[in-house]
């Protein structure tokens, strides 16, 4: 038998000349980044946005956000997923919230469908920080979908007080549309994150 | 099918009050259980186009005029999940300070050289037996501001996916003898027990006559919970 689960350590300050180097300018290939869906993708093309603030509401310069998600017909680019994806599509994207004045991170991609018929459009969300110890999870809905979400099995197990944590709002700009998650490691507005 | 839950006796607590910025930045409310489903059970793949020819090899891949300084070594082990089963084809990447403690990071202000031929920043793709490799310099110890007097032990870091969201592992690993262990408060967040599997081997057989030292390191990805049926 093997010796139990490898522990988790953080992610520490100095992951970007590693994990994300395009997108801080170091000499080094980057293995994933900010365009989630390339332009010709099928599905409504959208800007998913947001900061990471911590327990004194202070933006966080050195988070880094990787977010998975399903395509505008609700499939996984994966095995797993029998149905398959289509090709203009990755799924998974990754970014530092260090290169943004505001400390934002930003994704461009496409809304997805609803993943297997009962669960309301998502995006899968992992975050990693220096003082972060061990990863957290959690998901992005979007407040235009309240009728898919008011029907959605995950979101019916969180407390519906602190169900708007997991809701992205939807700024419709000239350039098109933008959605703005803000995840909040702690506080009254503390996100809610997952033991998946 | 369903992954093995992560085993919090394994992992950190998200606040860990000797390691100072956990403080502000650990979640404080239970985490809500989320039944695994496609969107975990599913993750990106990685395949061996997204690699370049020496992306494992960090004695070569920084180098501008000449060869990096240090103690050369070879890294390499098994990724597997917890019911002992190979994990191939899956992404290791990994990142570390060079042989004087300094990282080749912008904000890393350690009064100590950079190395113009060492970049820090490599990953491969485990092979069909789940085994990664890599070549790099051993990494040296650095001071942090968590508290007086406080040095990180000589660690590289790892990033690793497994078949899906739910493996998902950053991680480190140390050096085995490393006085500093005993009071470093990010290896000490780990629970007892758990915390000397991230210490790697030193092995003879993997160290390569007149070239490099061997370490060895296996790491355990959360996997599918149950064997699975006969094809
Ligand atoms: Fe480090």
């Amino acid at each position: 038998m093997p010796k139990g689960q490898t522990p988790s350590q953080t992610v520490g300050p100095f992951f970007a000349y590693g994990l994300t180097p395009r997108q801080y300018g170091y000499p080094f290939a980057s293995i994933a980044g900010a365009e989630v869906a390339a332009p010709d993708a099928d599905g409504e093309h959208v800007r998913i946005e947001g900061r990471v603030l911590d327990g004194a509401g202070e933006p966080v310069p050195d988070a880094m956000i990787e977010i998975w998600q399903a395509d505008a017909s609700g499939r996984y680019a994966h095995p797993a997923d029998p149905r398959g994806s289509n090709a203009s599509f990755r799924g998974f994207g990754r970014v530092g919230t260090g290169t943004d004045a505001q400390c934002r991170y930003w994704f461009t991609t496409v809304k997805p469908g609803a993943v297997d018929g009962a669960q309301a459009p998502h995006i899968n969300v992992i975050v990693f920080m220096r003082g972060l110890l061990s990863h957290v999870y959690t998901r992005i809905y979007f407040e235009d979908e309240a009728e898919a979400n008011a029907r959605d099995p995950v979101l019916a197990t969180v407390p519906a007080e602190r169900r708007d944590t997991l809701l992205a709002r939807r700024i419709a700009l000239p350039g098109g549309t933008t959605y703005r998650f803000d995840i909040h490691m702690q506080g009254p507005m503390e996100t809610v994150f997952f033991d998946v | 099918m369903p992954y093995t839950a992560r085993d919090w006796d394994s992992h950190p607590p998200l606040v860990s009050p000797d390691y100072k910025s956990t403080v502000a930045r650990g979640p404080t409310r239970p985490l809500v259980p989320l039944p695994q489903g496609l969107s975990e059970l599913t993750g990106p793949v990685f395949g061996h186009d997204s690699i370049g020819p020496l992306d494992h090899d960090l004695t070569r891949n920084g180098v501008r005029n000449g060869e990096p300084l240090g103690e050369r070594i070879v890294v390499t082990g098994r990724v597997l999940d917890d019911r002992g089963r190979p994990i191939p084809s899956t992404l290791v990447e990994i990142w570390q300070c060079n042989s004087a403690g300094r990282y080749n990071h912008a904000a890393d202000q350690h009064d100590a050289p950079l190395d113009p031929n060492f970049l820090g920043g490599g990953r491969c793709i485990t092979d069909d037996a789940g085994q990664y490799r890599f070549y790099t310099i051993k990494p040296a110890a650095y001071p942090w501001g968590n508290h007086h007097n406080a040095w990180r032990p000589a660690h590289i870091h790892l990033s690793l996916f497994g078949n899906s969201m739910a493996s998902r592992l950053v991680t480190q690993f140390y050096f085995p003898g490393d006085p500093l262990l005993p009071l470093d408060p990010i290896f000490n967040s780990v629970p007892a027990g758990a915390r000397e599997r991230l210490i790697a081997d030193f092995s003879i057989d993997v160290t390569e006559p007149g070239f490099a030292l061997g370490y060895v390191f296996d790491i355990v990805l959360r996997g599918p919970d149950a064997t699975p049926m006969e094809a």
